[in-house]
């Protein structure tokens, strides 16, 4: 049985295309993925984020806790503001990425929809080893996102709140709703974090206001844009931070924690495979796990992920290359169907704002 | 517009086809397109190409996903709608009219009689 966002009966309202994501059934789209993706660049879309995982560490030691699962160092962590980290194994393959928020009372964890239930279960048995800290379901709550160069003036009229001095990476308490100057498509925009209860008022405000529904499809299409990574996609538990481009994320001097010797070794060493984007000269799109070989043939590494980007009108793709042979500038070729499809290696920050 | 217009064969996979004689044209269906999204990119084969019936003549790909197009009936491709090249977004706009893909002579015309009609093709999708 899928699981059901708060914002079910809008979706099926709207009559969004609903499929099922991560155990829940969640809206792809709405309008068309196209048109929701570039309304978000050019003024506001908003995004039903409800299936995101919310986990709450608490007590004496859940800085402790953080600081020995988590790559990032949360102990820089101003009150009400957050960080990317990512969890790792003993082998720094990824958990899990978050991001680890430090609130009054507590630290949360948003983790994605598909990991979950793993992340709790790693951060449960670590705890173990602490004596004062507690992990547990933040429920009853559920996640927004406004998102596009309006977002910020739009949460600032549909709530009566002002956001501009609020940082980027940094949250603010408005009533009983944490709004947090983050995101995942590479625009300005807040996140919200409400009451489950309180989340179909707060999209139907938006909605008022003229906010676009947008649906997980343009999500994606705009974090790949934005070189943002997918769990899944562009980690799993064999890949390090550091091949995915998150050395800044992974902070070596602050003592240590899970997978430290082994970024470490690889550090050292230079990781073997590094993610780049692709930027293709013709229509046809490269999918994951489709081949990137050199000009004379020699295969050096896989698509992650692939998609056609509305805002270049021409398909992109993320991919692992091998280090020692791919450099930005390179012109390569992706095995798409048996045929070979001309592209060009580029720094994976296909679109910046 | 109707999304299921009469005059025309239907597939299971979600083609349609339009005979004329010994000829037909080919495209994917409302439903089809529907369920795919924006179509970015159409690849259709070269002129003179010849099909069996239920063989993939050519690609569709959504922003989202890729789905391969199948020839209702077995015959030689004589055009393919290069206008698809320029703007692949034809097949969400006007897929029974301006995005039909190709033009086929058919080997055997008996062939299209025996593909569903529009009622039992809106009937396949309801069961979706």
């Amino acid at each position: 049985m899928l699981k059901r966002t708060p914002l079910y009966d809008q979706h099926a309202k709207l009559g969004a295309k609903l499929a099922p994501f991560a155990g829940w059934e969640m809206p792809i789209s709405y309008k068309g993925i196209i048109d929701e993706h570039n309304t978000v660049r050019n003024s506001v879309g908003i995004f039903d984020i409800g299936h995101m995982g919310l986990i709450k560490v608490e007590g004496n030691d859940a800085l402790a806790l953080i600081q020995k699962t988590t790559t990032n160092d949360a102990a820089r962590l101003e009150m009400n503001s957050c960080q990317y980290a990512i969890i790792c194994n003993e082998q720094g393959g990824a958990i899990d990425d978050v991001l680890v928020y430090r609130l009054p009372m507590m630290y949360l964890i948003v983790a994605n929809a598909s990991n979950a239930d793993k992340v709790l279960s790693w951060l449960k048995a670590q705890a173990k080893k602490l004596k004062s800290v507690t992990v547990g379901r933040y429920e009853n709550y559920s996640m927004l996102s406004v998102q596009g160069p309006q977002a910020v003036a739009m949460t600032e009229q549909v709530l009566s709140v002002k956001l501009t001095e609020l940082k980027r990476n940094h949250t603010l308490w408005w009533r009983d709703i944490i709004l947090s100057r983050t995101g995942y498509t590479g625009e300005d925009g807040i996140e919200l974090i409400a009451a489950k209860s309180d989340t179909p008022a707060i999209w139907q405000k938006f909605l008022a206001a003229g906010a676009q529904p947008c649906g997980l499809g343009a999500r994606d299409t705009l974090r790949l844009e934005a070189g943002l990574p997918l769990y899944g996609h562009e980690y799993d538990e064999q890949t390090s931070p550091l091949e995915v481009g998150y050395a800044w994320a992974v902070k070596f001097d602050k003592g240590d924690f899970i997978g430290r010797a082994a970024l470490l070794r690889q550090k050292e060493q230079g990781p073997k495979k590094k993610l780049f984007g692709l930027r293709l000269n013709e229509r046809s799109i490269a999918r994951a796990g489709d081949a990137v070989l050199t000009a004379d043939g020699k295969e050096i590494g896989k698509v992650s992920s692939g998609t056609f980007s509305p805002s270049l009108k021409q398909p992109v793709a993320l991919a692992f290359l091998a280090t020692d042979q791919a450099a930005a500038g390179q012109k390569v070729k992706v095995n798409i169907r048996q045929r070979s499809a001309a592209a060009e290696v580029v720094a994976k920050t296909f679109y910046k704002r | 517009m109707s999304n299921f217009p009469a005059e025309l064969k239907y597939t299971k996979e979600h083609e349609w086809l339009k005979a004329d004689g010994k000829t037909a044209i080919v495209g994917i269906t409302f439903f089809a397109q529907d369920q795919l999204g924006d179509v970015v990119y159409v690849e259709l084969p070269a002129t003179g190409k010849e099909f069996k019936a239920g063989e993939e003549f050519g690609v569709v790909e959504s922003v989202k996903s890729v789905s391969s197009v199948y020839c209702p009936v077995s015959g030689k491709v004589v055009e393919a709608n290069a206008e698809l090249g320029n703007n692949p977004a034809l097949v969400n706009q006007s897929p029974y009219e301006q995005a039909w893909m190709i033009k086929l002579e058919m080997s055997d015309p008996a062939e299209a009689e025996k593909l569903l009609s529009a009622a039992e093709y809106q009937k396949l999708t309801e069961s979706h």
